[in-house]
């Protein structure tokens, strides 16, 4: 497993005090924090600086990963040598009881039996039977599952508990089944399918986050789709018949005549399906052809010239100056 | 090494709900945080749900609670004002992603 350079990611010196660390701490937090930050790798970055946190806020556990990080190098190649911690004693991270959180393979190692008791097991034996946790996952899919229904695949890490009460994460993949009609930020519960239970116990539920990928065409808006639809002038003034991709095959639109761009066009039941299905907005975006040809440029003024239009009339009004 | 299990389960909110001490288990919080903050007003009881019956929704809302107050240190009276203001920014960016054509 790698290293983790917990001194390096909270950026304080290995000689910081609690203060300089709970003040890097806070600033970090306030700049990655998932629920305030849109970067995609913010959940992972929070994540890291928890950990990091976690581990040097508490003195016992600062003290051991001190004395096991001498001489190391974040992403450099670790192992523990054997009763690394022999002496140290640590108790389960502040107000985490029952809260499953992902932490590094490299924390699991070392502190990870910890936070499943509270306390150093070294035997097997001695743990009470209990439910398995409910555990937390997300997964991203392209926006065309919601329309057909789809089994991907997600990939998972569960800490599991060895004989000899240390604990590893083992990675594992599960085959899920996206309904159809899944919505974005819809949670599927998928019984059994947490942590395994102990003692006999029954195993916990995963509750799996489905998002979709962002489409280069459509936006998703509760069961809604919105599409913004490029069409030429004399489609929209003199009406067409348009094709248009759509999620679940082609459809032709019918752009009614006399449209201007930015009309909205409803297609109803076209959205994600559903007892009531959502509906599909078309925005119509008029797309003026290039004037880059002589033949161009001259149909353009014989527009201007025989076609009386003044886009501005009823502008008038204070502050609107006329030449 | 593979399986072959599909594993499929419920969606949330549409096909079922949490009853409020699976709700609870599933956020990591106990029964009584859970009804004093539907008593506070940070979690809405869904209107379509049974009785003290909860969605992927609220789901969601609360881990964000423990989230907020955990990683911000905060008391649950700015976790309120943080969750307005960033429903508020999830509104806002949609209706400006709608609006780009």
């Amino acid at each position: 497993m790698e290293f983790k350079d917990y001194y390096k990611v909270l950026g304080v010196e290995r000689s910081a005090g609690e203060d300089e660390i709970k003040k890097a701490f806070r600033k970090l937090a306030r700049k990655h924090h998932p629920d305030v930050s849109k970067a995609a790798d913010a959940a992972a970055r929070m994540q890291e600086l928890n950990e990091a946190y976690d581990v040097l806020r508490d003195p016992q556990k600062r003290a051991a990963y001190d004395q096991l990080g001498k001489g190391w190098q974040g992403g450099q190649e670790f192992r523990p040598p054997p009763d690394w911690d022999a002496g140290f004693e640590f108790s389960g991270g502040p107000g985490e009881a029952g809260e499953f959180v992902d932490h590094s393979d490299f924390f699991e190692a070392l502190f990870g039996a910890a936070r499943r008791g509270g306390g150093r097991q070294r035997h097997a034996g001695a743990r009470q039977p209990a439910r398995g946790q409910d555990h937390h996952a997300k997964i991203v899919v392209p926006l065309e599952d919601a329309f057909h229904g789809a089994t991907r695949v997600l990939s998972l890490r569960t800490p599991e508990i060895d004989p000899t009460g240390h604990v590893a994460l083992r990675s594992r993949q599960l085959n899920v089944r996206i309904p159809k009609g899944i919505r974005a930020g819809q949670q599927v519960r998928l019984q059994g399918q947490g942590a395994p239970g102990i003692g006999g116990e029954a195993s916990g539920d995963l509750y799996l986050e489905v998002q979709f990928e962002p489409h280069p065409r459509f936006r998703v808006e509760g069961r809604d789709l919105y599409l913004t639809l490029p069409v030429a002038p004399w489609e929209a003034a003199l009406g067409a018949s348009v094709p248009v991709r759509v999620p679940d095959g082609r459809l032709e639109m019918n752009v009614p005549a006399g449209s201007q761009s930015g009309r909205t066009l409803r297609l109803k039941g076209r959205g994600i399906p559903s007892a009531v299905p959502g509906d599909l907005y078309v925005v119509l975006q008029v797309v003026l052809p290039p004037a880059v040809s002589d033949e161009a440029r001259a149909l353009y003024k014989r527009m201007a010239e025989e076609l009386p239009f003044d886009p501005r009339a009823g502008q008038e009004g204070e502050g609107w100056d006329r030449n | 090494m593979g399986s072959e299990l599909i594993a499929s389960g419920v969606r949330l909110g549409e096909e079922a709900w949490l009853e409020l001490d699976e709700f609870a288990r599933a956020c990591g919080v106990d029964n009584a945080f859970v009804r004093m903050l539907v008593d506070e007003g940070l979690v809405a009881l869904p209107a379509e749900a049974p009785p003290w019956c909860f969605g992927g929704a609220e789901l969601a809302r609360v881990r964000r609670i423990r989230r907020l107050q955990r990683d911000f240190e905060a008391n649950l009276q700015s976790v309120a004002v943080m969750l307005d203001l960033i429903d508020e920014v999830e509104r806002l960016r949609a209706a400006l992603l709608r609006s780009n054509a």
